[in-house]
């Protein structure tokens, strides 16, 4: 064996978008050192150099390199390890491109809107924001039928690129139906992608690796509480 | 040999759109023949681009193969991909990628949206505005640094990213009246922009300036008469 190669993860306990780059350096079977940043406190003096632009979370660090944007974490860790695990991005263009587009959907669309309904103080917007991330959730399901064609994940037999960027946000959403008795993942609208989740959930490479619903749903509950008393 | 139906490349794009020209000048780079179609996406959108891009009805689209393929930096990766050997548009290295996609990311999700509202903005946020525009600008400037490009010493992904800033940000500062981007401010992102306007194949694809300029002019008025 070689030298031990230097891999550092700053992240926080509850990032989704953590667990993504957790999720990948597990399918790469790669060791490394987990730095827990303060949810709410001050930026540790190696994120705040690491990441001078955004100061986020996830922040990669190989061999004293900083590697930024959970996305480019997965694509970088593919990359880099490209000899151990799966693949997790597919070799195809095209098939990359779905990827690459689906991804950029949920991130840039359907994440941020679920997030604003539970922000919101309008009971307007708070519908009119679900009523989008239910139709969304119908396009997903369409995707997800036709990229996976008939195999258990959008990778394939193997967790993929897009997997891990929806799969994700489950633990969330999963957390927020739980608390507020919400039913967004609905077995009648989007049945395959109900049953991607619990197969996503139920992985080796995820189901140690993302927080636990309870324990989400308790944080959820004390930060509602927090900002209703400051409100 | 002559390139058969599945093999040929469909852009559907808009003439001032830097979005679309990102595509066409990484074809035009990388010496791919396509055929182009204009859409008039603020008229009326065609029955064929709400077929090829149900979901965002925008342009570019990409049509290779038979498949459709849209956004600007989706649509310039899967050129990548494809068309690997010729005029690399990322490097080689994976931190250096991750790198090139991060700026480019900021480009096309902070960068942008902020100049433009910066020169057009409402008056109640134009100092705001401003202030991230040099912001933005700033981390630019110092990642661009001593290179020609970002991509070095060869168009890349960030400078195609950056179409924006080259050359359609010069013309709407013009429009507007409104001066962040000196050459005094930002030497090197001027010496930058220069460098990719006057390339020989970038020049060919970029849209006319009178054109833009009228197009801005009617579109968001002149804030100096506001």
């Amino acid at each position: 064996m070689g030298e031990r190669e230097e891999v550092k993860l700053l992240g926080t306990w509850y990032s989704p978008v953590v667990a993504r780059a957790k999720i990948a350096l597990r399918l790469k079977s790669v060791d490394y050192d987990y730095f827990e940043e303060d949810l709410f406190g001050s930026k540790s003096e190696l994120l705040l150099k690491s990441n001078p632009v955004h100061k986020k979370v996830p922040v990669l660090i190989h061999n004293n390199k900083p590697i930024l944007e959970s996305l480019n974490i997965v694509e970088y860790i593919d990359e880099t390890w490209n000899a151990s695990g799966p693949s997790i991005l597919p070799s195809h263009p095209h098939d990359r491109s779905q990827a690459r587009f689906w991804s950029a959907f949920v991130d840039d669309k359907w994440f941020p809107t679920l997030i604003a309904t539970t922000i919101t103080k309008s009971e307007n917007a708070k519908a009119k924001g679900m009523e989008e991330v239910g139709e969304w959730l119908l396009l997903l399901e369409d995707a997800f039928i036709s990229i996976s064609k008939g195999e258990r994940f959008f990778g394939g037999e193997v967790i993929g690129f897009m997997d891990i960027c929806l799969g994700s946000f489950l633990v969330i959403l999963k957390a927020r139906e739980k608390l507020k008795g919400e039913n967004i993942l609905d077995k009648s609208k989007t049945p395959s992608l109900c049953k991607w989740a619990n197969e996503f959930l139920a992985d080796d490479t995820v189901k140690n690796v993302v927080p636990e619903i309870d324990r989400v749903v308790k944080f959820m509950r004390e930060f509602e509480a927090e900002t209703q008393t400051r409100a | 040999g002559k390139m058969n139906q599945e093999e040929q490349v469909q852009v559907l794009g808009l003439w001032g759109s830097p979005f679309s020209k990102r595509v066409e000048m990484v074809l035009k780079l990388k010496g791919i023949p396509y055929e182009y179609i204009e859409e008039d996406v603020y008229v009326q959108k065609s029955p064929m681009l709400l077929k090829l891009n149900p979901i965002h009805k925008k342009v570019p689209v990409l049509v290779h193969q038979g498949k459709s393929i849209a956004e600007s930096l989706v649509i310039v990766e899967y050129i990548e991909d494809t068309w690997k050997t010729s005029y690399p548009m990322l490097p080689h290295d994976p931190y250096e990628r991750s790198m090139a996609r991060f700026w480019a990311k900021y480009v096309d999700d902070k960068v942008m949206l902020t100049l433009w509202k910066a020169c057009w903005g409402p008056e109640s946020e134009r100092e705001k505005m401003v202030e991230e525009a040099y912001e933005g600008l700033k981390y630019l400037e110092e990642e661009l640094g001593d290179k020609q490009f970002f991509g070095g010493e060869t168009i890349g992904f960030v400078d195609i990213a950056a179409d924006f800033i080259a050359y359609w940000f010069g013309i709407a500062q013009e429009a507007s009246g409104v001066m962040i981007m000196t050459a005094e401010k930002f030497p090197k992102l001027q010496r930058w922009s220069q460098n990719f306007v006057g390339n020989n194949i970038i020049k060919e694809v970029l849209p006319p300036k009178e054109k833009l300029m009228a197009l801005f002019k009617a579109q968001f008025g002149n804030n100096a008469s506001n």
